[in-house]
């Protein structure tokens, strides 16, 4: 008995071809499966959205804030207060001094008075600071390391420029730098994390949701296993509901985290100005949205090939 | 075509189904399988579908043993056969053509190739006007002329069927029958359970009758029949003709 063999070698297209047709009607029929009950779809999409746009959101926060510290590290300078008893003139030999080391960019030097007129400007202290009979102020420098310093060299810079005979003392804005993107790192480390547990989450909304699909549609797949169905054949638009329930969801993600972005971008701008900052949030790559829309349908067919592979075998007809 | 020996179908309970049956069917015979309810006739299709497996002894379908068939090979199997069920067992949120269509699909065929079987197939059971409706549109004679075409799309050589005319009324069952007889001609090799012996006898083929899951040579009541080589047989009669 040959027939079965004959009707599986179709003679118009190229085997291929036939296998590339039989799974586009497959997924478009899958599709249309979804779209004739869409509320019920539509919840489960937006289940999984919800739950790619959390990690994509939290690490899209980490990264703006990298990139706003990445440009503190460039302007970590060394404010060196000196001795009150030091003249203007001793200062600025030691500025021309220190500028001369091979790991120091530049020295500015702000005389007491400047400094004086600069912090009546900016205090609000102005009428109070009239009162005062001395200048309490001390000459500064403020020292910027060249940008080949290590964090051992930086260390060693401190240390020299703190014994300076002239020295009262060095303020760093080093350690406060260091601790933030410790934080950063731990916070990175923590939605790493995360974004795997609802991964998991995801595969068992889709699981569920495919297995209820199959119980419901039981007594189809019983029918079509009777006349000869394989498991492949009976799994395969399951797999696909799978996929597009996951595709579905990584494009509305990525459409939430863009709505969150848009609402973000003005107050940040505002902020920016404030600070005679010129950032700007940053967005997600091509990459990055390709990672998310993919991990969504990755996921998708993940959780429908688990609960594929768990109830179609136990469905046999009877 | 087909070949029992010493079946056995004990289910779990104890319950006997079959009690070492053997019979044979040859290539392009049309033979009923009669007997009261129980008496084993769905089990011996259900055994041959390979819907269910036997307890012991062998089953041969086309040269083929069912026994050695492992189990990623049975839908290939079942592709092989045409099935028809008491109860259809249509797809019913799709229309005919779909349904007619579904073992052609299975089988990997364009839909244009698949088309043209399927309208063969409906003419043939005379539904053709009717492709686009969805079953429970239509009578239960021409649902169960749905499910006909649906297992003989494939041109199988071997054609099953349990109580096909089960909830028929007599002039749809001689119809159904008479489709039946029709395949036979062309070379089909039937195996028909029914328990409507005056049915059969119209037809005048061949009868294998169970009881208690083994031959039963004594006939109920008017029909006569004989016994000969372990088969139950019953006289070519020619009261009906298709």
């Amino acid at each position: 008995m040959k027939s079965a063999d004959a009707l599986a070698a179709p003679k118009s297209p190229g085997p291929l071809a036939s296998w590339a047709i039989r799974h586009l009607s497959t997924a478009v029929g899958a599709l249309g499966r979804l779209s004739r009950k869409p509320f019920a779809s539509l919840m489960t999409i937006l289940v999984i959205a919800v739950t790619l746009a959390l990690p994509a959101a939290l690490y899209l926060l980490i990264k703006n804030a990298q990139s706003i510290s990445a440009s503190w590290d460039s302007a970590l300078d060394f404010s060196l207060f000196l001795d009150a008893d030091v003249t203007l003139e001793e200062a600025g030999r030691l500025r021309d001094i220190i500028a001369q080391r091979a790991d120091v960019e530049s020295v500015t030097l702000i005389p007491a008075d400047d400094a004086m007129a600069m912090f009546r400007e900016q205090s609000g202290f102005g009428d109070a600071l009239d009162h005062l009979s001395v200048n309490p102020l001390p000459h500064t420098l403020v020292v910027r390391p060249s940008a080949a310093n290590t964090e051992v060299s930086m260390g060693l810079l401190n240390e020299e420029l703190s014994n300076l005979p002239e020295t009262d003392f060095v303020q760093v804005d080093t350690a406060w730098v260091q601790r933030f993107h410790a934080i950063l790192d731990i916070l990175e480390r923590a939605i790493a994390f995360g974004a795997g547990l609802l991964a998991a989450a995801i595969i068992v909304v889709i699981g569920n949701t495919i297995r209820l699909d199959i119980e419901n549609r039981r007594e189809e797949i019983e029918v079509t296993k009777l006349i000869g169905a394989s498991n492949a054949f009976v799994r395969r638009p399951f797999l696909y509901s799978g996929f597009w329930y996951g595709l579905g969801g990584g494009l509305t993600a990525l459409a939430l985290v863009s709505l969150g972005l848009a609402l973000l971008e003005a107050p940040v701008a505002r902020l920016a100005g404030l600070y005679n900052s010129a950032f700007a949030t940053i967005s997600l790559t091509a990459a990055e949205r390709l990672i998310i829309v993919g991990a969504g349908a990755a996921l998708g067919l993940a959780g429908s090939w688990l609960a594929a592979a768990r109830h179609m075998r136990r469905i046999e007809p009877h | 075509m087909i070949r029992l020996e010493d079946v056995t179908k004990r289910y779990p309970g104890g319950h006997e189904a079959l009690a070492g049956l053997s019979l044979a069917v040859d290539r392009g015979e049309m033979v009923f399988v009669t007997g009261h309810s129980g008496a084993g006739k769905s089990t011996l299709l259900r055994l041959i579908a390979l819907i269910e497996h036997p307890t012991s002894g062998q089953i041969i379908v086309d040269g083929q043993n069912t026994r050695r068939l492992k189990r990623r090979h049975i839908p290939a199997y079942r592709r092989q056969i045409g099935m028809v069920f008491q109860d259809h067992k249509l797809l019913y949120d799709r229309p005919v053509f779909d349904n007619v269509a579904l073992p052609l699909v299975i089988a990997g065929l364009s839909h244009r190739d698949a088309a043209k079987k399927v309208r063969a197939a409906l003419t043939q059971v005379d539904l053709l006007h009717k492709e686009k409706q969805y079953p429970e549109t239509l009578s239960s004679g021409e649902q169960q002329r749905v499910g006909i075409a649906r297992a003989i799309v494939t041109r199988p050589k071997l054609l099953i069927a349990d109580e096909p005319t089960g909830n028929l009324d007599p002039d749809l069952s001689l119809e159904v029958m008479r489709i039946f007889r029709r395949f036979n001609e062309v070379g089909v090799t039937l195996l028909i359970a029914s328990h409507d012996i005056a049915l059969i006898d119209q037809l005048g083929c061949r009868r294998i009758a169970l009881a208690n899951g083994r031959l039963h040579s004594e006939e109920e009541e008017d029909i006569v029949s004989e016994y000969a080589g372990g088969v139950a047989v019953d006289d070519n009669r020619d009261g009906w003709q298709p």
